[in-house]
């Protein structure tokens, strides 16, 4: 039972580790598109390792039954929330930061 | 492991304030939505480990609910401002 606590404690650890710096690139870096990867991949790896962590203290029981639910539907909802985010914002008019020097150079010019 | 727990609830508090500062003060009305989409996320697996902070797995109901809800609205938002929001 004490090597099971010890592994979960590991998964958990680095599940809001990756949280928490996805949550820091929320801010740092320079252009919305990459703010939207930062996001996205951060967000999914800590939900498989926190919902891991859990996992592992239950018994094989309903819990776990819907733990695992839970892990799937985010597997599946993540990643085509952020697809939609991003096709949305294209959509919108919303450019890459390279776009938009490209666009100041041909001004300047 | 109850303290491992508490630990993890609140380093979890900790991203979803970033997260909502981030939806509170962003440039544009896409980073508004990514800061929501992080936030409910992170609420699902809040209330996941809440539930296991409190000895109570039964709140795991209430995120597979939250879960549900967090993709629908997002999704309906974004078919929202798909065409017509304001690009600054």
């Amino acid at each position: 039972m004490l090597v099971l606590d010890i592994i979960s404690s590991i998964l958990l650890i680095a599940g809001v580790f990756f949280g928490f710096s996805g949550a820091v690139g929320l801010f740092k870096f320079p252009d919305f598109f990459t703010r939207v990867h930062a996001a996205s991949i951060t967000d999914s790896i800590a939900a498989i390792l926190i919902i891991g962590g859990l996992l592992l203290q239950t018994s094989f029981d309903l819990n776990t039954a819907k733990l695992l639910f839970i892990l799937a539907f985010l597997m599946i909802t993540s990643p085509t929330a952020s697809h939609a985010l991003a096709k949305s914002a294209r959509h919108g008019g919303l450019l890459t930061l390279a776009e938009v020097k490209e666009k100041q150079q041909e001004q300047t010019h | 492991m109850t303290e491992m727990y508490a630990a993890i609830c609140i380093a979890i508090l900790l991203v979803m304030a970033i997260a909502l500062a981030r939806a509170c003060y962003s440039p544009t009305v896409y980073d508004r939505i990514l800061g929501v989409n992080m936030f409910g996320t992170k609420t699902v697996l809040f209330i996941a480990v809440t539930g296991y902070l409190m000895g109570r797995p039964e709140f795991l109901d209430i995120a597979i609910v939250y879960a549900l809800i967090n993709f629908i609205g997002m999704v309906a938002v974004l078919r929202f401002f798909e065409y017509t929001a304001p690009v600054e």
